[in-house]
Formats: structure tokens, C-alpha cells, sequence
């Protein structure tokens, strides 16, 4: 026994292709002038290297920072009753709305070497974050964050706080409660979170190039040395495209369940 | 809610009531799950909540078992490690409480392995693990077959038994292991009698 399938009207058929088609067009236009055969060769370039080291490192130290700060935040969020919520979780999903460059040109105000911040940090301590890799990593962690607190912040609430009450009944700690009960049920939402956030940081541009430059070998990541290769080196160019392509959809394997529903 | 209720160690009362009578606030209350609106709750001769004072203590620092209708096991965990969940649980008391209610052989097994009475009488062991002061019974019965309600009711009527609030809509059971029954109406104690 099966259920009748719902009878989908040609037109909307028709249009819904059309959004196949428009999303799956630049990914077939991608492939088809990808310069296959010299692929090794260019993957192999210093500059591409360079690239694929400084993106990887950068978008590596961006996760981990993204899952120290991003699971206390999710976690307060949905279990603890702060003043003014909904201007807090307003401020932590803004960067996923704000275009790039406004939030790059942000950090360069607020931490930049004559910032709010920026200034304390070169004069107390002598860091200087803006043109440099630490830089790239604030710049990748600023735009990645949202997206793994949304992740991890939507799953608290699915999961209730029924069992972690239980726990507390029988005389766990809050920070017992935390370890045994909440983080092992949290962990696929981590993982699905990490990932998002791990693939928004690799392909971060706008912030990157504002507030950490276009620097070979220290801040040039993928996408940057993507738009750089463009102008002189399409073929480069594809390369580093299909590297990028290759990680998303890499990426999407985790979260499958969440994005890729088998029904 | 508006009673005065005392319950000595040893004792068990089975509270009955209608629906919505407030008996499974009563124990969310007595579990630290809730604050008192007005009036005093004190356990062990500790006050842990006051009305008239912000503070209250926590349920962690109440020593409470707390056995839920919809038992809340841990799915993570084994059966063995949500017995032993509790801070206060000994090995050889999580040893003798999976003995006593025929949870050896599954003791390995997750919370979503086990039948509906097996998963039960792992809630109420894992309430008893910790030596509560308070055992907060919420139906345990409920959809058990004879025997696993026969173990619960024997661990149930043992000496070293905490004091119990067990609540019921079985008229039998109440009669069966309670000393004492009370019954509850919008939140008030309409009726007590002892058995």
C-alpha cells in the first residue's frame, strides 16, 4: 500500500524546472570548460598552492573558534532566559544578512589599529589583525559564526530540555548535565553546523579582502586568488573553481539528512 | 496549589485525583521542576523553596527520585549507564537495582531495545539509584504487565523504601502498597484517609 502521489499542476512543473535549470546552469558551465587535461599541472602552481594552504588554514582556525564561541551562544540562547533576546540573536544572525564588505569594513573600524578595539590590542599587547592571516581568520569566523549557532541554536529546541530536568532530578550538576546529556544528543547538529560554517569560511570574500587584504601566500585564500587568476589566468581560474566546487559538495555530505532529504 | 502535606521516610502516599487535579505538579514542584506561587516546601527538614524568597534550592541539591510518565530515559545512554546515572549511585547499587528488577541481561542494551516495562522499571531504578530521600512515583504502573508491576511493587515495599508520593489512577495499586492515600482537586487535598 502506497499513498497517492499529490497531482502537481504542468505549470508549476514547468517553473520549477526552470529554477533546476537556473541553479544547476553555472555548475554544467563550470564543467564544461574546465581545463581537464591540464588540471594537474595547474593545481600544482605555487600561487594555487599558496591558495589552497592559506584557505585550508584559515578556514580551519575559523571553524575551531566557530565551535568554542558558537556552542555556549546557541546554548544560552534557547535554554536561558537573557534581557533582550531578540536583539541578541538579531545581532548573531546579522552577518549572514549583512553584504560582506560592510561587515569587513566593520571589523576594520572596530579592530583595526586605530579601532575601538584594534587600538588597545596594538598598544597593550602589540597585535595588529588587519592585512594579516589572524586577520582572515576574524574576517572568516565573523561571517561563518551565524551559521552554526542557527544550526546548533535549532536543534536545542527540538530537542527540549525534557531529559537534561531528568538529569538535574537525579542530582547532575549543570556542567554534568551539559557533558553527558546535552553535547552527546548535540552532536550530529554540531557536526551539520560545523560544516555549514567551515564552507562559508572557505568561500568568504567581501570581509576577507576588506579587513585582511589580498596578501599572496599570507591572505589569498581560494576565492580571492580565484578573482585574481580571472583576470589574468582563466584557466587558473577553473581550477580553483573546481576546488571550491569539489568542498561544497564534500560539505553537503554531512549534512545530507538536514539538506538532502532522501523524500 | 494549596495544601499541607507531610510524608515520613518509609512511607508511602498515593495521591488520586481527576485530571488536572494538579497531582503531576505536585511532584514537579517537590522535584525542584517548578517554584511554589505562595507557601513553604521543605524536605528533610530543609526548606528548598519559599515563596517569599527569590532563591530556591535546585533539583540537583534536593535528594529526589523523580520517576516521569513518559519515563524520560537517557537514549544515548545503556541501560546500565542510565541506572548509574546519578552522582550518589554506587556499582553495588546499581548492581543490586538491576538485579532485583531483572535488568542484567539487557544492561547493555539502549533505552529504544527495551519493552515498555523494561524501560520502566529502568526509570524507577534509576530513581532509586541515588538513595533519594524522596521517591516521586508518576503512574508507574501504567501499561505494565503483571510481572514488571509485581518487581516494582516488591522494590517498592522493601525496608530501606525512601519516603514515596505515588501517583495513581489505579484504585488497586493505591489499596495494594500505599499507607496512606490522599485526593487531590484543583489543587487541594479534598480527601486523606490512611490504609
Amino acid at each position: 500500500m502506497s499513498r497517492t502521489p499529490t497531482q502537481a499542476p504542468r505549470s508549476v512543473l514547468v517553473v520549477a524546472v526552470l529554477g533546476i535549470a537556473f541553479l544547476a546552469l553555472p555548475v554544467v558551465g563550470l564543467l564544461q570548460r574546465a581545463p581537464w587535461s591540464s588540471l594537474d599541472d595547474l593545481l600544482g602552481r605555487r600561487t594555487v598552492l599558496d591558495a589552497l594552504r592559506v584557505s585550508f588554514t584559515v578556514s580551519a582556525m575559523a571553524a575551531a573558534i566557530v565551535v568554542v564561541l558558537g556552542t555556549p551562544l546557541a546554548w544560552m540562547l534557547v535554554r536561558v532566559d537573557i534581557p533582550m533576546r531578540r536583539l541578541v540573536r538579531a545581532l548573531v544572525v546579522l552577518p549572514m544578512v549583512l553584504p560582506p564588505v560592510v561587515g569587513g569594513t566593520a571589523l576594520l573600524f572596530a579592530l583595526g589599529r586605530r579601532g575601538l578595539v584594534g587600538q588597545l590590542l596594538d598598544r597593550w599587547f602589540d597585535i595588529t589583525l588587519p592585512f594579516t592571516m589572524a586577520g582572515a581568520v576574524v574576517a572568516a569566523t565573523f561571517v561563518a559564526l551565524p551559521f552554526y549557532v542557527m544550526t546548533v541554536e535549532g536543534a536545542l529546541r527540538t530537542m527540549g530540555d525534557d531529559l537534561e530536568q531528568m538529569a538535574g532530578t537525579l542530582g547532575a550538576p549543570p556542567l554534568t548535565v551539559l557533558r553527558r546529556i546535552t553535547l552527546p544528543r548535540l552532536l550530529p547538529a554540531m557536526g551539520a553546523g560545523l560544516a555549514l560554517a567551515w564552507a562559508r569560511a572557505l568561500g568568504e570574500f567581501g570581509a576577507t579582502i576588506t579587513f585582511a587584504g589580498n596578501l599572496p601566500g599570507r591572505t589569498r585564500t581560494l576565492p580571492l586568488a580565484t578573482f585574481q587568476a580571472l583576470e589574468s589566468d582563466p584557466e587558473a581560474a577553473l581550477a580553483l573553481s573546481l576546488v571550491l566546487l569539489a568542498v561544497s559538495l564534500v560539505v553537503l555530505l554531512p549534512t545530507r539528512d538536514r539538506w538532502l532529504p532522501t523524500r | 496549589m494549596d495544601m499541607a502535606l507531610s510524608v515520613q521516610p518509609g512511607e508511602i502516599v498515593a495521591v488520586v485525583g481527576p485530571n488536572g487535579a494538579g497531582k503531576t505538579t505536585l511532584l514537579r514542584l517537590l522535584a525542584g521542576l517548578e517554584r511554589l506561587d505562595h507557601g513553604l516546601l521543605q524536605l528533610d527538614g530543609l526548606t528548598v523553596d519559599d515563596a517569599t524568597d527569590p532563591g530556591h534550592v535546585a533539583s540537583h541539591d534536593r535528594s529526589v527520585g523523580w520517576v516521569p510518565q513518559d519515563r524520560l530515559l537517557f537514549p544515548h545512554l545503556s541501560v546500565a549507564a542510565n541506572v548509574g546515572f546519578s552522582p550518589g549511585a554506587t556499582p553495588n547499587r546499581v548492581d543490586h537495582l538491576l538485579a532485583t528488577l531483572d535488568l542484567r541481561s539487557i544492561a547493555d542494551r539502549r533505552p529504544s531495545e527495551c519493552s515498555g516495562g523494561q524501560a520502566q522499571r529502568v526509570a524507577v531504578a534509576r530513581a532509586l539509584a541515588g538513595s533519594p530521600s524522596l521517591l516521586l512515583l508518576d503512574e508507574p504502573s501504567t501499561a505494565l504487565d503483571a510481572a514488571s508491576r509485581r518487581r516494582i511493587h516488591g522494590l517498592l515495599g522493601a525496608d530501606d523504601r525512601p519516603a514515596t508520593l505515588l501517583v495513581t489512577h489505579d484504585p488497586v495499586e493505591a489499596a495494594g502498597i500505599a499507607d496512606r492515600v490522599i485526593q487531590l482537586d484543583a489543587g487541594r487535598i479534598v480527601a486523606a484517609s490512611a490504609l
